[in-house]
């Protein structure tokens, strides 16, 4: 359909751009990378046991990691500033993982307390040191994929995008290969599912989780990352406005599968593009604010619909002792 | 080759593990005091104990899970030290735990390898373990299918996945953890038929159990624990089950229950032309009539899966009866609620999954113990729970019904299963009651706790309720039963005095044979 109308007369029809528009296929794309991290961060958390609600904060601190570090390197050559923002924001959220794992592990909290911490955390201290007249210079700009980025719509669409967005789809096929195929990804859904079953076998349950925590803090961290160096180029507070939770949603909604949460991830993202479209075309006359609750509605229904047949992670939530100390 | 049966071993040689003067002292209590052990190979050695006599704790120091105070563990002569499972599995010694350790969304092969994975670069490699695990259960003759999903699978199924874990990782000591606790009866067979192929093929065997028949069945030896120490050994060809039964609790203990006639009054329970559903939406019961009498056991016995489960549900108010009538005491309860049919129908429950129906296992044993009337004075006022009755009470059934227990407080989930038993029928059985629904009473607990919990249901007959007792054990039916009701495919095929009740002629009708009386 979007082959059709982007390359024959079905063009002309404004409602049948609006909804398959390049410009709508891009955005649905930019709108949907920060929700797949997120969604991929809550997957290596869960699939291990953790609960991790405080996505929203991971990513939050991300972006203003990748915003303070993107300002006080702005005399650097813009790539090596950039990149530094990049690792800057994943070791902020690996941070915060840590942090997360610490709480749930060590100290026991309850795992849905410790992520809302980590949520009230990151507002906090982002808003507190937040400097609003520093200015980032410069984001990350897109990389035509030689050959492939002349593919007619598609070309444009998938093959000419900035370097993160390129990074995070091939992570939804690396995360998905080592949790189905290897070693390390058999042990941590095991942790997940039958924690004292791993235990039995010589596996060490928390370190898997302590080291799955982290990874799923760095990619949220990576998210926050994506919105200030790569979509929006600034930082402004509470810019992640709820997609840590939609990325939930999507975790949830695509099963605690990576390309189930990547689909529903571009699901949400293209009711955000939607929406965009719509106010922009200015084809309807319904009122805008009814066209921006787009996105939160069928978020809503989604979850709502599916929840009861999507099938979570055994063990999530669940502090694990050792069979030795405990008996 | 080797000589089929291991009773034949030489027992000079050298015992594949031995356990030498071991003690086991945890804060507060010796767990294990100067037990000594051997194992040779090609041997069933059973470990006949009560709970709490210690079993559990010396096969976790075999099994690296605890260190042994004092004492040595020698495997294969040689003293060795296991500070984890990881070095008792190196050392060839493997566990079938009573719960299992499978993770259920996961495939047989994936839970094989779990931990001890084999890679091709870098990558699981799913069909090597698979034609291991189609190798290994053919020459030790365990059937299961690698890649069925084990949530799918018959427990008796998982229990198979459970001992090619073991074998997988070459253990040549095979520790089963009260493994016929959770099975039916054709299961056991095949499990006692896997233990000798086991057997015959080299593998030495640790049987943990209380059921008596079992051990002098399978085992070449017999070891039996009390209060922590061996208290003796036997030989299953000369052995009686009395004779274990009196080591095992320590005292006299009657296997069979004394009961005097019964003095059957009017009837409690009207049951007519009931039918139901089945969880998977297949018809469960196709009308089932009967009645039971205060002052009358009537047991209803049948294959597990013949419908017995459902039946007792819908009389207790926890499935809905599509046709049919309910009448207890002469009022209707035909789809009455749960709550109006044990307090106005005055009847009690023994459910048979304690832990989903009969008890709460994070819930303390005080507040277990007035589940069924906390709502009621003397234990609630007003809006507010009285927590000094609720002591007292809980006080005195635990004295009453002998429910051993550190304290009133302590989680009703960290008991044994038998006294968890014994603190569901402490509930059940102190209150004023007309009708007593008892299903699977005994399941998975210890001699002592089932002569005691028999006892009770006889006491309570002899008071006048009506009892309505639902085993699959059939010695269980045959001891308490007055009269026993066989169910087959959802109906009571037929329902035969006791005295007139062989167990060739019960076990018939189980299997759905039916004899018309000759004229």
């Amino acid at each position: 359909m979007a082959l059709l109308v982007n390359s024959t007369a079905l063009g002309e029809n404004t409602w049948l751009r609006v909804f398959f528009g390049v410009s709508a296929l891009n955005f649905t794309l930019r709108a949907s990378v920060p929700l797949i991290l997120g969604a991929m961060s809550g997957i290596l958390c869960e699939r291990t046991g953790i609960i991790n609600i405080g996505i929203e904060g991971m990513m939050l601190a991300g972006a203003f990691a990748a915003f303070v570090a993107k300002t006080s390197t702005n005399h650097w050559p813009l790539m090596n500033s950039l990149l530094f923002g990049v690792a800057i924001a994943l070791a902020v959220g690996g941070a915060m993982g840590w942090l997360h794992a610490l709480f749930s592990i060590r100290y026991r909290m309850d795992q849905i307390i410790s992520g809302t911490v980590l949520i009230i955390l990151a507002a906090g201290i982002s808003a507190y040191l937040f400097d609003r007249n520093a200015v980032a210079e410069g984001k990350f700009g897109a990389i035509p994929l030689p050959g492939l980025s002349q593919i007619p719509v598609l070309g444009e669409v998938l093959f000419t995008n900035p370097p993160l967005t390129y990074a995070t789809l091939v992570l939804v096929v690396v995360i998905h290969i080592a949790l189905f195929y290897t070693k390390w990804g058999l042990r941590s859904r095991a942790c997940g599912e039958h924690p004292r079953a791993a235990d039995t076998v010589g596996i060490n349950v928390n370190r898997f989780r302590y080291i799955n925590t982290i990874i799923g803090g760095m990619l949220a961290g990576l998210a926050g990352g994506f919105l200030v160096l790569e979509a929006v180029g600034q930082f402004q507070e509470g810019m992640t406005a709820g997609r840590g939770f939609i990325s939930l949603a999507a975790m949830i909604f695509g099963n605690w599968m990576p390309f189930g949460a990547m689909g529903a991830a571009m699901l949400f993202g293209y009711t955000q593009a939607l929406q965009n479209e719509l106010l922009l075309a200015g084809v309807t006359t319904v009122p805008r604010q009814f066209v921006s609750m787009i996105p939160y509605v069928v978020t809503i229904i989604a979850v709502s619909g599916f929840v009861g047949r999507v099938r979570p992670p055994a063990a999530e939530g669940k502090v694990y002792e050792t069979e030795g100390g405990s008996e | 080759m080797r000589s089929p049966g291991g009773s034949q071993l030489n027992t000079s040689a050298t015992p594949v593990l031995e356990v030498r003067n071991v003690t086991k002292i945890f804060p507060g209590v010796v767990a294990n005091e100067d037990v000594n052990l051997h194992l040779h190979q090609g041997e069933i050695l059973a470990l006949l104990g009560e709970n709490g006599a210690g079993k559990s704790t010396l096969m976790n120091i075999i099994f690296g899970l605890y260190h042994p105070t004092h004492g040595e563990i020698l495997v294969n002569g040689q003293p060795v030290r296991m500070k984890t499972p990881r070095d008792a599995i190196k050392l060839g010694i493997g566990m079938v735990h009573q719960h299992f350790q499978l993770v259920p969304v996961m495939t047989v092969t994936d839970n094989i390898m779990l931990g001890d994975e084999s890679v091709k670069t870098r990558l699981l490699d799913r069909r090597a373990v698979a034609a291991r695990i189609r190798e290994l259960s053919q020459r030790y003759s365990l059937e299961v299918d690698p890649d069925g999903v084990i949530e799918d699978l018959p427990v008796g199924v998982r229990q198979r996945v459970e001992i090619l874990k073991a074998l997988y990782r070459n253990a040549n000591i095979l520790i089963l953890d009260e493994p016929t606790a959770v099975l039916t009866p054709q299961e056991i067979d095949g499990l006692f038929r896997v233990m000798q192929t086991l057997r015959e093929q080299g593998k030495s065997i640790i049987f943990i159990t209380h059921k008596l028949k079992e051990v002098l069945h399978i085992a070449d030896r017999i070891m039996v624990l009390r209060g922590g120490r061996v208290v003796g050994e036997a030989d299953p060809k000369r052995a009686t089950q009395q004779q274990l039964a009196s080591m095992m609790v320590g005292r006299e203990v009657i296997l069979t229950v004394e009961k005097g006639p019964a003095h059957p009054q009017e009837v409690v329970l009207d049951v007519q032309g009931l039918q139901a559903t089945s969880d998977l939406g297949e018809p469960a019961l196709r009308g089932v009539s009967f009645q039971v009498r205060a002052g009358e056991i009537v047991g209803v016995a049948g294959v597990q899966g013949n419908g017995q489960t459902e039946l007792v549900e819908v009389i207790t108010g926890l499935r809905k009866a599509d046709a049919g009538r309910i009448q207890i005491g002469g009022a209707d309860m035909t789809n009455a609620s749960p709550r109006r049919i044990t307090h106005g129908g005055k009847s009690s429950h023994v459910p048979e999954d304690r832990h989903a129906y009969g008890m709460v296992d994070s819930y303390s044993v005080a507040d277990n113990l007035v589940l069924n009337q906390y709502y009621l004075p003397p234990f609630a006022r007003a809006a507010t729970i009285q927590q000094d009755a609720i002591a007292e009470h809980a006080r005195a059934l635990v004295e009453k019904f002998d429910v051993r227990t550190p304290s009133i407080y302590t989680h009703g989930g960290s008991l044994s299963g038998g006294n968890q038993q014994k603190m569901v029928v402490a509930r059940e059985f102190s209150r004023p009651i007309r009708l007593l629904i008892a299903a699977q009473p005994t399941r998975g607990i210890d001699v002592g706790s089932i002569e005691f919990i028999h006892n009770q249901i006889v006491a309570k007959r002899d008071e006048g309720v009506a009892v309505l007792l639902v085993s699959a054990e059939l010695d269980e039916i045959m001891a308490l039963s007055d009269r026993i009701a066989v169910m087959y495919k959802g109906e009571i095929i037929d329902i035969v005095d006791r005295a007139d009740a062989t167990r060739e002629g019960l076990g018939l009708l189980m299997a759905g044979v039916k004899h018309e009386p000759v004229q």
